[in-house]
């Protein structure tokens, strides 16, 4: 029988580390910042299909990079986790806190415990409503969990974005100047993206109960080209619910 | 409660009624119900609802009354709600279970949309309201009977369609209009004798009051517009645009020209407005 060669535990978690960033540097990255209206979630990602931010629950988004397989099942599991406690509790009682700590034990757990650790990182956004500040939780590959309340920047090459989105953030802007603040800080000096490169979503106060929305093609073209400004449409009905009584009305949010 | 994940060969996929079986979490009242039949005549018990399809969708309205045997258990109860963006569904039977499966069914069409990213098409979303109404068979058996109706836009069909239930879960698509619930007949033949084709969105809601007001007319289980309390029937629309409930205001006015003018018939106003 063979002895295992011994490897000091500093060595064996600096290698999984290396690892996991090379293979979420791999990917492209993703900028997520907060505007007047809500909160705004920019991904390169020439996809149409393959999404890499997307609804978990009414005011909760959710946004992945790194490996998609990966960070798709983590997004799958977040839903189940919402919809549950949303249907066995309350609507209210669906807090992104919660989904985010869930989020870094699991990561964490499976960045000591197993083999490979998971090539993700990952963004729990939360829109605040009656006062609460909007929430922006960054999960990293190793369980590391920060919260924000401006702007988050997960992927490759973070250090030189964030000071790109430090640069021209500013408090209370509107969807038009946020997005090219965004797209601008993703393609750096040398590139441009078309909105075709990109995929946007918002979650915004002013869509009703269910505040996630994705921009479109033309959409993103009009707020990039400056031909229009702030306000997105909102979608009437605003979707079923699944509270404690079911909703009667799809009607703004209600404060409670 | 940790991350709900699944080995692939247990995965329940998008369907949440499978999620929540198995991760164990509320449990539906079946089993502990079957021995207490007698206690079921004194369940709530809601009444009236009607669909019909008009130029735009189709309109859905429901009454407010909910009894228990012969005594009014809620005069402002709503069986009339939106399944999600694009369809509504309006319960009669038994209120708690019907609302329960009502709660389970919204939940299961979002969490379906979330979870594959796009929505059930409008006949996918019948057939699940189908099979959470064939779940209910066996507390149907005890005597609490839920009948949903189920009515929404198609959007690849650019239509409004109806579809109504039997206590076994079987489906079947209306051409025009439908009622169900104790007043349903009176109600049925109400919209029958008012209904064309070419309805606009205020003749069809003004059918739809017309139709409840003389089911609560003949049936003491549905209930007519409360003027005294200002209690008015659930009104919704289902178009392109999506899920509308029609203001208070707006129906109360329906309700409000409705009285008048069978006040001036000494209460006869035969099948015209």
């Amino acid at each position: 029988m063979t002895m295992p060669f011994y490897v000091a535990p500093e060595q064996v978690m600096k290698d999984r580390a290396e690892y996991a960033q090379k293979g979420i540097a791999r990917g492209r990255s993703l900028v997520a910042c907060v505007y007047d209206d809500g909160i705004l979630v920019v991904a390169e990602n020439p996809s149409r299909s393959l999404h890499k931010v997307s609804e978990i629950y009414d005011r909760i988004a959710f946004a992945g990079v790194g490996k998609y397989n990966e960070f798709d099942q983590l997004r799958v599991a977040g839903v189940r986790h919402a919809d549950t406690k949303g249907f066995a509790f309350s609507r209210e009682d669906v807090d992104a806190r919660s989904l985010a700590n869930l989020y870094a034990q699991f990561l964490g757990q499976v960045f000591t415990h197993e083999m490979k650790p998971l090539e993700v990182e990952i963004l729990v956004a939360e829109l605040g409503v009656d006062g609460k500040p909007d929430q922006l939780y960054h999960v990293a590959y190793e369980g590391t969990i920060t919260d924000e309340d401006r702007f988050a920047v997960l992927g490759g090459e973070t250090e030189t974005i964030t000071d790109r989105v430090v640069e021209s953030y500013r408090d209370g802007w509107a969807l038009d100047e946020a997005l090219r603040a965004a797209v601008a800080a993703l393609a750096g000096p040398d590139r441009t993206l078309e909105p075709d490169d990109l995929e946007v979503a918002v979650l915004s106060r002013a869509h009703g109960r269910r505040a996630f929305r994705r921009l479109g093609h033309d959409e993103l073209a009009e707020l990039l080209s400056g031909s229009r400004k702030g306000a997105t449409r909102a979608p009437r009905g605003g979707g079923a619910g699944s509270g404690s009584a079911p909703e009667s009305d799809g009607g703004p949010l209600r404060s409670e | 409660m940790g991350l709900p994940l699944f080995p692939p060969g247990d995965d329940p996929g998008p369907d949440f009624a499978a999620l929540i079986r198995q991760t164990d979490r509320p449990r539906s009242l079946s089993a502990s119900i079957e021995t207490a039949t007698s206690a079921l005549t004194s369940v709530a018990h809601g009444t009236t609802v009607v669909a019909l399809r008009f130029a735009d969708g189709v309109v859905m309205a429901g009454d407010r009354r909910a009894t228990e045997g012969n005594i009014i258990a809620h005069r402002a109860m709503e069986k009339v709600f939106p399944a999600d963006r694009h369809s509504a569904v309006a319960i009669a039977g038994a209120a708690g279970p019907a609302v329960e499966m009502v709660k389970l069914f919204q939940t299961q069409l979002e969490h379906y949309e979330k979870v594959e990213g796009v929505a059930l098409s409008l006949e996918g979303k019948a057939n699940q309201l189908g099979q959470m109404v064939r779940e209910h068979l066996p507390m149907a058996m005890q005597g609490l009977v839920v009948v949903p109706l189920f009515a929404g836009y198609d959007l690849r069909l650019s239509e409004g369609r109806i579809f109504t239930y039997d206590v076994t879960g079987g489906h079947f698509e209306e051409a025009d209009h439908a009622a169900t619930g104790s007043g349903g007949r009176d109600a049925r033949t109400t919209i029958k004798l008012g209904w064309r084709a070419d309805l606009a969105r205020d003749e069809s809601v003004e059918l739809a009051v017309r139709a409840l007001y003389e089911a609560a007319d003949e049936d003491s289980a549905t209930g007519g517009p409360d003027l005294v309390r200002g209690i008015f029937p659930v009104v919704a629309t289902v178009t392109a645009e999506g899920y509308e409930r029609l203001a208070d205001a707006e129906v109360a006015a329906s309700f409000t020209a409705l009285v008048a003018r069978r006040s001036l018939g000494g209460g006869i106003g035969g099948g015209g407005p």
